[in-house]
């Protein structure tokens, strides 16, 4: 088996000290797949692998799989389906291994599939979660959702073997990619990863998404921290920060000022692993000699950053997000189930999510500090402890502000510090 | 309608408004905007969310009878996405008549000369990919508002 334990080699590097970064890359020609994971394994950086499946396989579609690798048309990932185990072995053979482990990222709502074809070529960490990869990017009931990731976790929990141990990470601490305060993405997240447990998981990861403040995430990962801690005992665990998800900076400057940032969100908060976005992110899906680039400079800014002792403020987020997660528990022994009660009686409701089984009564705005906060909270069971603002409405033009406060404060932040000088 | 009346009621009566994303775009910030303009121009909005399949889009708006419908798509599948959404809206009786309008990022390469008209030509009421498409659309939405004002003492 080249996957060996993805969980294992990032405690060993995280025990040493030092931060493993990973990319988002994944091509359609194998040829060039295989090129991408060994530039990364090669890059100045302590890195992991990434294969990012394309869209068509995501949504189950193989038949426009065949026909676009049939007239060698391009695809926005790798089709793992598509291309079958022989290809797969060959791509990783001799890449993936202990040392540099490869992890299959998705974004299926029913990643069955993606997960047997995954086993079948070796590879067994992935990602996800019942809840993130179906109300943000599907139609799919979330209830099918649910049973479709219950048999998955089955699957990948059975592929356990001596010395391999397969690992699953939460995508719920990026719901929506922005405008979801903090102390929701840290429930959801942890509300998946005990998802995973329930269903045999016994090595995963737990993601936090760097959103606009990071005074606020820095409280929003340590409370992460602290809920896991408390909930994920006998588990082998780890956080992974995704840098920025949302609108990114359409400057160079100003997506590697955001790069850094989020590297030093990761030290500052001890956190495991971080996966990178690049200076093309705004324009198009980045080269890998943009991905190489963006690992190493992320490694270099979390070497040369000191961890500092916290001394950050409470506003509330591991409050809210515990209050979060008990209320959720609290309605049934099985958190698959749990989570579909709190759908549907609003508990867990996620900002601007249209998807049908959200109950969609929740906003999220950016305040004057830069931090995001509550706007609305509908039904979630945090009106005690969240602080409300007395302008309740988000209008179209708050709207925009707030999606594109990070670009601009990334683009402008030389400006400003030009015209100070 | 005397001088005396404001901006605002001469704009006519509140829409009942559907919003939707296409089949195979999965965007919906572009979605929740739309229904923001709709809802501070005085409508009610039901956004139908992304990735809506066309039998599913033809079965709400037979469902909620509509005074405007708006697609709204950034993927840039829009146009042949959207061919076959209002080929299928037209289809069905009820909604023969209704105002239907198609917005956004419609194509790859960024403003095919040929689009607009294919789209009107398909059944579409406006086409809204310009720069100033925002501003058109308002007008078209006071337009259509205007269209179905009650007769004075209805």
């Amino acid at each position: 088996m080249p996957g060996g334990s993805f969980g294992g080699l990032v405690a060993r590097r995280q025990a040493e000290g030092t931060l493993v970064v990973q990319p988002r890359m994944g091509f359609a020609d194998p040829a060039k797949m295989r090129a991408g994971l060994i530039a990364t394994r090669r890059a100045r950086a302590c890195t992991a692998g990434t294969i990012t499946l394309d869209s068509y396989t995501r949504m189950g579609d193989q038949a426009s799989v065949l026909a676009a690798l049939e007239r060698g048309d391009e695809l926005n990932g790798y089709p793992i389906i598509g291309h079958g185990t022989r290809v797969t072995r060959s791509v990783v053979r001799g890449v993936a291994g202990r040392e540099y482990p490869v992890q299959v990222r998705h974004g299926s709502a029913d990643p069955r599939a993606i997960v047997a074809a995954s086993l079948a070529a070796g590879l067994d960490a992935t990602e996800g979660g019942p809840v993130s990869y179906c109300l943000p990017y599907s139609r799919t009931p979330l209830a099918v959702s649910v049973e479709h990731w219950r048999e998955s976790c089955d699957l990948l929990a059975a592929a356990r073997s001596a010395g391999c141990e397969p690992h699953l990470e939460t995508f719920g601490g990026c719901m929506m990619g922005q405008l979801c305060p903090p102390a929701l993405l840290v429930a959801l997240s942890v509300l998946e990863g005990l998802f995973f447990v329930q269903r045999g998981l016994g090595s995963i990861s737990l993601s936090y998404a760097q959103q606009t403040s990071t005074d606020q995430d820095v409280e929003a990962v340590t409370a992460l921290r602290r809920l896991a801690t408390g909930l994920l005992a006998g588990v082998q665990w780890h956080i992974v920060i995704y840098g920025y998800m949302g609108v990114y900076p359409c400057t160079p400057a100003g997506a590697r000022r955001l790069l850094a940032e989020s590297a030093r969100l990761a030290v500052a908060t001890g956190a495991a692993r971080l996966i990178v976005k690049t200076s093309a992110e705004a324009f198009r899906i980045p080269t890998i000699e943009e991905n190489v680039a963006a690992l190493e400079e992320a490694a270099r800014v979390a070497s040369a950053t000191r961890r500092p002792a916290l001394d950050i403020g409470d506003t509330g987020i591991y409050a809210q997000s515990l209050a979060l997660v008990e209320a959720v528990l609290g309605l049934s022994d099985d958190v698959g189930r749990a989570l579909l009660l709190a759908f549907g009686r609003g508990y867990l409701d996620v900002p601007y999510c249209l998807h049908p089984d959200n109950a969609g009564r929740t906003r999220g705005y950016v305040d004057p500090a830069g931090r995001l906060q509550w706007q609305r909270i509908g039904s979630m069971p945090i009106r005690h402890i969240a602080e409300l603002p007395v302008q309740t409405r988000m209008t179209s033009t708050a709207l925009v502000d707030s999606l594109s406060f990070v670009r601009n404060k990334f683009d402008h932040a030389g400006l400003a510090r030009s015209a100070a000088s | 309608m005397n001088s005396g009346q404001s901006l605002y009621t001469r704009r006519g009566n509140p829409l009942t408004v559907v919003v939707s994303g296409l089949s195979s775009d999965a965007h919906t910030w572009n979605l929740v905007y739309m229904q923001l303009v709709l809802e501070e121009l005085g409508h009610q909005v039901t956004n139908l969310g992304a990735c809506l399949p066309e039998e599913e889009l033809t079965a709400r708006c037979q469902a909620i009878e509509p005074d405007l419908i708006v697609l709204s798509s950034v993927n840039g599948h829009g146009c042949q996405d959207g061919m076959r959404a209002i080929g299928a809206l037209r289809g069905c009786p009820g909604l023969i008549t209704t105002p239907v309008v198609i917005g956004g990022k419609l194509d790859t390469v960024g403003g095919d000369p040929t689009m607009t008209g294919q789209l009107l030509d398909a059944g579409f009421d406006a086409v809204f990919i310009e720069a100033d498409a925002l501003s058109a659309f308002g007008s078209f939405v006071a337009f259509v508002a205007d269209a179905t004002v009650d007769p004075v003492g209805a």
